[in-house]
């Protein structure tokens, strides 16, 4: 549990800094350290169990089905990782408190590196790999919030973004390749895996591209050549970040999986030749780099990749030696590395550069600084007797006993160079920064730092020195216990000694320090070689390889998405068309064996009515009125239809919906221009023609093959129950208003919805721009002279009670007999709108002062309420009841919960279709230029027609 | 009959569908609810086709017709009149917004501009 609480521990503590910055600078670090410090100390509970060898673990599921569990364990590996992020995490709080400016907002700086610590701790305690690919991602997420963390600054963006984008893709390409190895294994679970027979994974099929997609995320990660260009940008961070993410930890996440996989991925030559061919090329080519750089920080970026690069290429070698080395290398780089990145800012905050042509004679001037910076350098450099020391000699005697394709002198050669190169960029560092002669044209006048800034890195130097004279003592422990972890039981006796006699190791380091001095001592004329030599600009580079791919892609994606609607919809059913037909064509079909209906002539004049209706619509789609007159023929043929076909339901809802939709489109109609033009070419009229043709044969001939074989329907439930369970007779209403009707409940909600979006598009119409628009319209149509004939006034307002009570009436009788809420309220809408259409907006709507939006919104509510109120005496939402009861003269009658469920549907179908259309004529009288007529007819009879102008 | 409905469905599909193409918003609303009525109607027969027997209970009948696809489509009917509403109103305002009721924002700026 412990275990689990290490890793939540600084996600949970990330918080506390963004609130504790309020109290100040020195709460908000504090906050950010105890975190640290207590997860630091849970660590350090179980240091005794894991060196004596066990391994702790703890575990959830999370989801089983995809092998993703919760699951940690903790052994020498994860020990010494999760040591070394905590633990240099502590030291770096505490000088990021100094180093970081008055205005630099610490409490976010914070909160990213907890996050950061606890994403890094994720990984190396994660003992299922899909885990650890979701804390990867949390570490490339989380730098990038850290390199980025000065966003003003063009470098952080840029470098932060080219960070991103590297290890990024790289964590793309490991998560396939992870994929591919718990796919091998059959198990996503490390524990699993590790135990796993290493030769069974060796001869799978999918080794080598399990192996090439990991190695490229690792590779990314730790910054391999050839993708070591990002890390130097990533400089651009605050110098605590570098100290801590690429020096110590995020860099060593490639390395940590290396090592964590060494067991089972490690063995064949293309291991061998991939990983330990990339780590020398690494080794070499980063201390080339590192130098030439002016930069400090540069400086010790590509001296980081060059000492990854070493550990890779120990890794790559596969003997358990080379393994043991490697582990110890890690501990050793993190401490003189970190302490040298937290001295480069404290040059850097003193003196206000980090350029060595711009140093140089510091050395009575920042003495502390200088001390420990000539330590640390000299332990990367890799002299005696100091750890850095001890890790490269037994590197070099794993390199003599290592043939690199069969030739045993080639490596040894390469690595010396290495070495030799290594020497001169460590001497650079000391010697041109802290000895020569002073200056006087220091950017600021350079002093030693506060004790906050230089005692966690003399605290690593301090390391760096202990574990040089006393190596067993202090590491030897440790690196037998992550040994053991890494190799998994193969490991070597290992133990640690300063001195191990004149060996060949030796011979090579003594050329590579005569020849690094020597290179320092004539740097000008190594300087100008390398001046005469060709330097690639990995930036440059890389933005063109961005700049491609984004230049491509808009290719791409605006070759397809040109904006043409028209364009996009052919694409969408000729796809719909050919996924079809294929599907149809590539299965075998038998013919229906249901008996057919035989068709009546009435059918058959009917069916020609609706032929007739199409032919129409699209011989006259552009005479707008008559296209409009067309649809709705076959609107009523549709209606005819289900009425012929046993849905007097259907047949009732569709009449009253055609209605409805004809007037909305003639109100539209009203604006809207009433041709429309030609514009498409004969060819593109053939080519939608064959398109709808192939659809309308498509469908036809699905809806044949469905209603030509027999089926079995869950209908026989509803049958056999609306009338017992559901207390109606008029099943298809029951199934609304009670079986489905949380169905219902949201459709209702959707016709209010869409109530509601039309009247605020049109709301939007009626003021600004668009309203001073509208009352300039000139309207392309002659307008009657009779705008509100004496004939429909009167059959209008003579129907209306009528048409109430028709509403009434269906309404009532729709839980037994055809009919129902939504018919009811349609109807009822009709009657309402038609007032409207006689007399005209202003002078209906001044007399009829409904507040629809109060029919959507009591609809819904009280739909709701039905439901709830089953609720309340313990049933599931919308269980319906009923009862019948007897009254005197009216006699037995039944009341059903499901009533007041209708009701509701009843006031949103009123209240959406009215909140509509009302809307709509209302801007049409508005467009028409008339005001509100005071009468409701233009001729009114037994009234005295008033002169001409008043009633227009 | 089954002939006669399902070619029904098919001739009223594909007006929908050449009027869906064209390149104004009406012929293409129209087009949208010429669709609506073939996909309500093809839902309605997957009940299959009855004659005579409505799925009221209490008219002395044995069997009914299927009563599922009928709530299906009764809600559905109402639904696409939502759709369709709002889908007027949209073109309406483009209409008064743009002064054109063309389809494609900027019929010039596009290689099918014919359309």
């Amino acid at each position: 549990m412990s275990l689990a609480l290490i890793v939540i521990l600084p996600f949970l503590g990330a918080v506390l800094p963004a609130l504790m910055i309020r109290s100040g600078r020195a709460a908000c670090a504090l906050s950010a350290a105890w975190v640290t410090i207590l997860a630091l100390g849970l660590l350090l509970t179980h240091v005794p169990a894991v060196l004596r060898g066990e391994v702790i673990q703890v575990g959830w599921e999370w989801i089983p089905a995809l092998g993703l569990n919760v699951n940690f364990f903790l052994d020498g590996l994860g020990l010494l990782f999760a040591g070394l992020i905590l633990g240099i995490g502590l030291l770096v709080m505490i000088y990021a408190r100094f180093y970081l400016a008055k205005d630099d907002p610490m409490g976010n700086f914070y909160t990213y590196l907890l996050l950061f610590q606890g994403a890094m701790v994720g990984i190396v305690l994660s003992d299922n790999i899909l885990l650890l690919l979701i804390f990867w991602e949390l570490t490339s997420l989380t730098s990038f919030l850290l390199i980025g963390y000065w966003r003003h600054l063009p470098e952080g963006r840029q470098g932060a973004r080219m960070a991103l984008i590297v290890t990024g893709s790289g964590g793309l390409a490991l998560i396939a390749g992870m994929l591919l190895l718990g796919n091998i294994v059959g198990s996503y679970d490390l524990t699993d895996i590790l135990q796993h027979d290493p030769y069974e994974i060796h001869n799978s099929p999918l080794y080598v591209p399990a192996l090439l997609l990991i190695l490229i995320g690792c590779f990314t990660k730790s910054a391999q050549f050839p993708f070591h260009f990002w890390l130097p940008h990533a400089m651009a961070a605050p110098t605590p970040v570098s100290a801590y993410l690429h020096s110590a930890t995020m860099v060593k996440a490639g390395v940590f999986l290396l090592a964590r996989l060494w067991p089972v991925l490690s063995g064949p030559d293309i291991w061998f030749y991939l990983v330990a061919t990339t780590g020398l090329v690494t080794m070499v080519v980063g201390a080339y780099i590192a130098l030439f750089k002016d930069d400090l920080k540069g400086l010790l970026a590509f001296s980081t990749v060059s000492h990854l690069g070493m550990m890779t290429m120990l890794l790559g070698f596969a003997t358990p030696m080379a393994a043991a080395v490697a582990v110890f290398h890690i501990i050793n780089h993190a401490t003189f590395k970190a302490a040298l990145f937290m001295n480069a800012g404290i040059i850097d905050h003193e003196t206000g550069t980090r350029d060595t042509k711009k140093l140089g004679g510091l050395l009575l001037l920042m003495p502390i600084t200088a001390t420990l910076a000539v330590i640390a350098g000299a332990s990367m450099a890799g002299l005696p007797p100091l750890n850095g020391f001890l890790s490269k000699e037994m590197m070099l005697a794993e390199v003599n006993q290592t043939a690199w394709f069969g030739q045993g002198w080639l490596l040894p050669l390469v690595v010396t160079a290495g070495a030799l190169l290594s020497v001169a960029y460590s001497f650079r560092y000391v010697v041109h920064v802290f000895f020569g002669p002073q200056r006087d044209d220091y950017p600021s006048k350079p002093h030693d730092p506060p004790a906050g800034l230089w005692l966690p890195p003399a605290f690593l130097v301090g390391l760096v020195v202990l574990i040089g004279l006393f190596p067993d003592a202090i590491a030897g422990d440790l690196v037998r216990a992550t040994t053991a972890a890494v190799t998994q039981g193969g490991a070597p006796d290992v133990h640690l000694y300063l001195w191990h006699g004149f060996t060949p190791a030796l011979l090579m380091s003594v050329i590579a320090v005569a020849g690094g001095a020597l290179a320092i001592w004539r740097y000008e004329r190594v300087r100008a070689w390398w001046y005469a030599g060709p330097h690639p600009e990995a930036k440059a580079m890389f933005d063109r390889v961005v700049a491609a791919a984004i230049a491509s892609s808009k290719r791409l994606v605006l070759g397809l998405h040109n904006g043409s609607l028209q364009r996009y919809l052919a694409l969408m059913i000729s796809a719909a068309l050919v996924l079809g037909f294929a599907g149809f064509f590539t299965a075998t079909h038998g013919s229906g064996a249901r008996p057919l209906l035989s068709a009546s002539p009435v059918a058959a004049i009917i069916w020609l009515v609706l032929l007739a209706g199409c032919g129409m619509v699209i011989r006259y789609q552009r005479d707008r009125l008559l296209a409009v007159i067309g649809v709705g023929v076959v609107g009523l043929i549709v209606a005819a239809m289900f009425v012929y076909f046993s849905a007097p339901d259907l047949a009732m809802t569709q009449i009253s919906v055609e209605v409805v939709t004809t007037i909305l489109i003639l109100l539209a109609l009203y604006f809207l221009p009433k041709e429309t033009p030609v514009e498409s070419s004969p060819m593109r009229r053939r080519r939608d023609a064959v398109l709808a043709g192939l659809t309308g044969l498509g469908t036809g001939g699905l809806a044949w093959a469905v209603m030509t074989r027999d089926f079995t329907s869950l209908s026989s439930f509803y049958l056999e129950n609306a009338h017992d369970l559901g207390g109606g007779d008029n099943v298809v209403n029951v199934i609304l208003v009670d079986f489905r009707g949380f169905d219902t409940f949201g459709e209702i909600i959707v016709l209010g919805i869409a109530g509601l979006t039309i009247f605020a598009l049109l709301h939007a119409m009626t003021r600004g721009e668009l309203y001073r628009r509208l009352g300039a319209w000139q309207l392309d149509m002659t307008k009657s002279a009779d705008r509100h004939p004496m004939l429909m006034v009167v059959i209008t307002r003579v129907m209306l009670p009528l048409v109430l009570l028709v509403g009434v009436y269906i309404f009532l009788r729709g839980h037994n007999m055809p009919g129902g809420g939504f018919i009811a309220g349609l109807v009822v809408a009709i009657g309402l709108i038609m007032q409207y259409m006689a007399s005209g907006y202003g002078w209906a709507a001044q007399r009829m002062t409904i507040n629809y939006h109060a029919f959507i919104g009591g609809g819904v509510l009280i739909a709701a309420v039905t439901g709830i109120g089953a609720m309340i005496i313990g049933y599931p939402f919308l269980t319906g009841a009923f009862d019948y009861f007897s009254l005197p003269v009216i006699g037995k009658f039944e009341v059903a919960s499901a009533l007041g469920f209708d009701i509701g549907v009843f006031l949103t179908v009123v209240g959406g279709v009215m909140l509509a259309l009302a809307h709509l004529s209302d801007l049409g009288r508005w467009v028409s230029h008339a005001p509100v007529n005071e009468q409701p007819m233009d001729t009114l009879p037994g009234a005295e027609r008033r002169h001409g102008e008043g009633s227009e | 009959m089954e002939l006669l409905v399902a070619s029904a469905i098919g001739v009223i599909m594909a007006a929908g569908v050449y009027l869906l193409l064209r390149a104004r918003t009406l012929p293409v609303v129209l087009g949208l609810t010429l669709v609506t009525y073939a996909v309500n109607l093809f839902l309605f027969v997957t009940g299959r086709l009855t004659v005579d027997q409505a799925p009221v209970l209490n008219q002395g009948h044995e069997s009914f017709a299927d009563p599922l696809p009928q709530a299906l489509v009764l809600t559905a009917i109402v639904i696409s009149f939502g759709m369709t509403a709002v889908i007027v109103v949209m073109a309406l305002k483009s209409y008064v917004e743009s002064d054109s009721d063309h389809v494609d924002l900027d019929p010039q700026d596009d290689g099918e501009a014919d359309s």
